[in-house]
This record gives C-alpha cells, sequence and structure tokens, in this order.
C-alpha cells in the first residue's frame, strides 16, 4: 500500500514549512499534497515558494499534487484556482468549482467532495478523476461497497493519521475565541502549531479550532487496520502532518511504512496531543 | 395556478397541518420530505407519507403556491435505491421540484425525470460561481441555496456570475458551518446530515438533572449545563459550552436564530429569487406565525423599498420564537465572520 502526506493543515512559519517538506523528500512515501485548503489569507508561502518545493519533491522521485481550498468565496480565491486548476500539476479538487475549473484535466477528488455512492464516483471518473479521498465520516461497509462499484483504474485513498477535518465555517473561530474579527485577524491561527483544543466542561478533549476549520481533538490512527484496509481494496494511506510539539511525523512516516512491509510490531510513537489516538468514523461509526 | 410576481417565500412542512398553515399564512411554496430517511430533517414522527404529500401539493395548487420535494441527503450504496424510488415518487406526486444535494443522484433525476425541476440543496455546499456552474451545465439546476457563509455583497457577487435563480435563507436556527461539509455530528454519534439527515439525533440525546443543574449529553459527551432556571436548549455540538483557553465560553457560536429583516432590501437589490424559512421540525403553529411575519415583511419591502422599516410588530414575534431569544445576520455581516 502506497502513503501519502496530506496538505498541511495549519499555519506554520514560513521556515519551518520549507524544513518539513525538505525532510519529506528522504522520507518513505509515495504522494505529497501541497498547498493551502483551509484559509486563503494565510500567505506565508507564495505560489512560486510550492512550485520551488514541488521541484524539490519531484527531483526526491515524490508525486505531487496541489489541494485545492475547502471553502471557496471571493473572486481572488477562484482566480487563483483557475490559474493552478489547468497548469501542469495535478490538483487535489474540494470543491466542486475546481473539478469545473480543471475543465477534464486529471484530477483526485478531495475529501470535501461528498463521493458516497458508485454513481457520483463514476461521474467524477468520467470528468477526470483518478484518485479519491474517501469522505471521513463514511463507514466501513459504504467504503467497501463503494470500492467494489468504482471505475477501472479509480485508485482509493483513506485518511489514517491526523487530527480530523470535521467542518468548515465563514467564521474564523481561532481568532473569535480570542474576542478578534476575522478581519482583523493577525494570523492567530498561528500561534496553534496543532489547532486548539477545546474540551468539554468535564475536561475531556473533544475538538480543535484551526481557523475556520474544525477538527477533532484525538488524533485519527489506522495503523493497526493497514492489512484490513489494503484486503478491501484501499490503494493509498493520507498522512496529515503535526507538528515536532505534537509528535516526531518522521517517526510516524516511518512507522506506516513498517507497517506496510509486514512488519506486525511497528507502532506509532504516542501523540503528545490532548486525546491520544482513535480509529476515526471510517472505521468505528463514532467515537 | 396563480401567477406569482417578485421574490419567493419558501416555508417549512414536517406535516400536512404545516403545509395547511404556510400557505394559508402567505407561503409562495412549501418545501417537505418524505418520511424515508433521506432528507435533512429525519426526526421521528416527521415527514410525508406519498399519500399525504399528495393532498398536500393539491391543497397548495388550489391555493396558488408550489411543493418541493427535499431529497438532500448523499445516499450511501445501501440506500441507493430508495433514493431513486424516492425521485420517482416526487415526480408521481406533481412537486414541482425537487431539492438535491447528491450529484449522482441529480444525474438520476435530469435524466429520468427531465421536466421536473431540480434545485440544488444548501447541503451541496454550493458557495461560488463556478460550483454552480458545474451543476448547471451537468444537471440543468434552475436553483440553488447558498450555503450560509456568505457575505451580502458575496451573495450578489454569485447571483451576477451564476446564471441560475438563487435561494438564501431568512430565518430560523443557523448552521454556522457550510453545510454539507459538517461532520462535528458524526464525529460524536455516527450519525450527520449528509449520511443520516440528522444532526444530534434525538436517540442519541440525554438530560440529566444535578444540583448543580440540568446537563445535556450527546452520546454521553457533555455539551453544556444549565443553571437552575436558565433556558436550556437543544444540545447541538455548534452551540454548546466548552472549555477553550482557560474559558468556558460558546467556542463555536451562542444558541441564537438567523433573521433577515433588517437586510432584506439588501437581498432583493442583489437579486436574490427566494427566501426561505428554516424549520420542517417545528409545528404548525410556529410555521403560521413566521410565514405571516415575513409575508407582511417582504411586502412591506417589495412595495418599497426605499421606505423599507422592518415591521416592529413582526420582528417582534419573530425574536420571541427565536432560539434564546436572540438574531444574527450570520454571515451575511462581515463582522460575525
Amino acid at each position: 500500500m502506497k502513503l501519502s502526506v496530506g496538505p498541511l493543515l495549519y499555519y506554520w512559519e514560513r521556515a519551518e514549512v520549507f524544513a518539513f517538506y525538505h525532510a519529506l523528500a528522504s522520507a518513505p512515501v509515495d504522494s505529497v499534497y501541497l498547498g493551502e485548503v483551509v484559509c486563503s489569507k494565510r500567505r506565508a508561502l507564495r505560489q512560486t515558494d510550492w512550485a520551488a518545493i514541488a521541484r524539490d519533491l519531484v527531483a526526491a522521485g515524490k508525486e505531487v499534487i496541489f489541494s485545492t481550498l475547502a471553502l471557496m468565496e471571493a473572486e481572488s480565491e477562484l482566480a487563483a484556482l483557475g490559474r493552478i486548476a489547468t497548469g501542469s500539476v495535478t490538483i487535489e479538487a474540494n470543491d466542486m468549482a475546481a473539478v469545473q475549473l480543471a475543465g477534464g484535466h486529471p484530477f483526485v477528488a478531495g475529501p470535501h467532495l461528498n463521493v458516497y455512492n458508485g454513481q457520483t464516483l463514476r461521474l467524477l471518473g468520467a470528468l477526470g478523476a483518478r484518485r479519491w479521498v474517501a469522505p471521513l465520516e463514511l463507514d466501513t461497509s459504504a467504503l467497501a461497497e463503494l470500492l467494489v462499484e468504482r471505475p477501472d483504474g479509480m485508485e482509493c485513498e483513506v485518511f489514517a493519521y491526523g487530527r480530523m477535518p470535521l467542518a468548515f465555517s465563514a467564521r474564523c473561530f481561532s481568532a473569535r475565541v480570542r474576542r478578534r474579527n476575522k478581519d482583523e485577524c493577525s494570523f492567530v491561527c498561528g500561534e496553534d502549531r496543532d489547532g486548539l483544543t477545546v474540551y468539554t466542561r468535564e475536561h475531556e478533549p473533544l475538538f480543535a479550532l484551526n481557523g475556520v476549520q474544525t477538527q477533532s481533538a484525538q488524533v485519527c490512527n489506522l495503523i493497526d487496520r493497514m492489512q484490513e484496509l489494503e484486503s478491501a481494496g484501499v490503494d493509498i494511506l493520507r498522512l496529515s502532518p503535526q507538528s515536532d510539539a505534537a509528535v516526531s511525523f518522521a517517526q510516524v512516516i516511518d512507522a506506516f511504512a513498517r507497517a506496510g512491509r509486514g512488519e506486525t510490531t511497528a507502532a506509532c510513537p504516542p501523540s503528545a496531543l490532548p486525546g491520544g489516538y482513535c480509529s476515526g468514523p471510517v472505521l468505528e461509526g463514532h467515537r | 395556478m396563480a401567477e406569482r410576481r417578485g421574490i419567493e417565500l419558501v416555508c417549512p412542512a414536517g406535516s400536512l397541518a404545516a403545509l395547511h398553515a404556510a400557505v394559508d399564512n402567505g407561503a409562495d411554496a412549501v418545501y417537505l420530505g418524505f418520511r424515508d430517511g433521506l432528507n435533512a430533517r429525519n426526526f421521528p414522527g416527521l415527514n410525508f407519507s406519498a399519500d399525504d404529500a399528495r393532498s398536500g401539493i393539491e391543497y397548495a395548487h388550489r391555493h396558488g403556491a408550489r411543493v418541493f420535494v427535499a431529497l438532500n441527503v448523499y445516499p450511501r450504496p445501501s440506500r441507493w435505491s430508495a433514493a431513486t424510488a424516492a425521485v420517482d415518487a416526487a415526480a408521481d406526486v406533481g412537486a414541482d421540484a425537487l431539492i438535491l444535494a447528491d450529484a449522482g443522484l441529480l444525474g438520476y433525476a435530469a435524466q429520468r425525470h427531465p421536466q421536473l425541476n431540480r434545485h440544488l440543496s444548501v447541503q451541496a455546499s454550493a458557495s461560488n460561481w463556478a460550483a454552480l456552474k458545474f451543476y448547471q451545465e451537468r444537471f440543468g439546476i434552475r436553483r440553488a441555496v447558498l450555503p450560509r457563509v456568505l457575505s451580502v455583497t458575496q451573495v450578489q457577487r454569485v447571483i451576477e456570475r451564476s446564471g441560475v435563480e438563487i435561494e438564501v435563507f431568512g430565518f430560523g436556527s443557523l448552521c454556522i458551518m457550510v453545510e454539507g461539509r459538517c461532520a462535528l455530528s458524526a464525529h460524536v454519534t455516527g450519525e450527520s446530515p449528509n449520511t443520516h439527515g440528522v444532526c444530534s439525533p434525538a436517540h442519541a440525546v440525554r438530560w440529566t438533572e444535578r444540583p448543580s443543574g440540568r446537563q445535556a449529553r450527546l452520546s454521553g459527551v457533555l455539551i453544556d449545563e444549565f443553571a437552575p432556571g436558565e433556558a436550556a436548549g437543544y444540545p447541538t455540538l455548534c452551540k454548546g459550552r466548552f472549555e477553550t483557553l482557560g474559558t468556558i465560553m460558546h467556542a463555536l457560536e451562542e444558541p441564537t436564530s438567523l433573521n433577515v429583516l433588517d437586510i432584506l432590501p439588501q437581498l432583493l437589490s442583489a437579486g436574490v429569487s427566494a427566501i426561505k424559512v428554516e424549520g420542517r421540525q417545528r409545528g404548525p403553529a410556529y410555521v403560521a406565525q413566521v410565514t405571516r411575519a415575513l409575508r407582511a415583511a417582504l411586502d412591506a419591502c417589495q412595495r418599497d423599498p426605499a421606505a423599507y422599516r422592518p415591521p416592529a410588530a413582526h420582528a417582534a414575534v419573530l425574536e420571541r420564537l427565536a432560539e434564546g431569544h436572540t438574531h444574527t445576520l450570520g454571515a451575511y455581516s462581515r463582522p460575525w465572520q
């Protein structure tokens, strides 16, 4: 089974982002998703920076894919999308606007496109989708049925490690909990390198705020389910970047790579994030 | 059917009695769902049998109103044949339009019932003209309901470039997440609007009386605790009280309702085709009052937008019916974001 590194969902400092991707060049992963999915205001890296990172990763033998914004509202966002959608690099479409603007170019159907049945999957396949990332709330039995129904040649990728992206809003929660407006956010989301944990009043970690995105507090970790997923026909597992403060991401990649080679003792290092690991809705139906 | 002009007022009906209430109080259109778990208000005791739908549609048509059938979950493979059967049933009972979110199901409806209007559900998360063009070019959608994420200016931009009728939410419970892209309920209960047509399903809710107050739990997770005498709202995850940065707060949103009475002239001038009222889970009395209030406001605004002021008596009624007795413009207003 192949491994991918999903798009960086947090707003890290520029140097940290470059260092992260530099390290990935020699990591045992097959694909790397670049670009900003959460908020178009985050511009520590320009498109030319992403292109430079992409060149280095391609030179290191990685497949590179550009992920698009999940919530597209402004004309400027659509214009930026239009520029990359028909370029030489494959995109991961996270909104139907991206499918529309890709105009038949091959693309990856991202986890936010809402593909829940074979009819929708085949429709996207006919429009150029060559890979599909399962929605995070799809349960195992529906996933298995979809894998049977998928068109020939369509790869399936499953979110297998990281705090799960659960929701998007027009509102910036990272700003709001600090009593700021989105328009005067001062990029406070950058203070939370793995999102800001929200607890119930019984101190149970529940969510993580990441700008306009809400994530699970718990980290989904499917390393123990790799064989099962491979047998069902899943082609690629997605590892979602976490900071070194949370976990050694290099060790996480290494553990998944070893598990993929059949090493039964392969295990991820413990996560320092509140909430620990969980199996995620794909496998459990709920927490 | 009587010829309608101007902006359409689209009201909710979870029962035949609510449909009558909406039509009798001035709705131009009513939307409803079947009792099949395939629409976004999949609650026990709610929704329509085919016979009730047929009778409701006859009643609405007799009074010059249209009826739309919402079928806006994303059917998983095991529900696909039930979903196509529901599309066929909507055509059979004489619905004026289908409200759909799933691309596969839109394809089925366009092919099998090309004469039946297709409206893009808010659950399809189409928040820009390029996404709307996707659905228009492939499935010939006539109208789209916009997610509650755009400012009024952005609504206007979308209308200028989309080429389809645009319906926006005007009153009712407020989803603060992009509709169709929210799995908070799935994470905690295993069921969500996309998969099961429910957010915070009733079977997962538990109320417990404690000396400190009343606790509301969802699948065991404490969503809120209300002090004695404090009004307790239904426990939805986005309106719960949680702790972050060392403070207990409504971390995502307070209990509140959307209400556009104050900005009706702007929405009119932006070119919206219809104003939608949320609330198929509400009773006939609620539907009657909200419909009457919005009918009066829309009529006043369309008569003379420049002189329009929200009608005070009706505004007071809506405030009383609002969640937490308070309202917001939501994302229509930039500071909310």
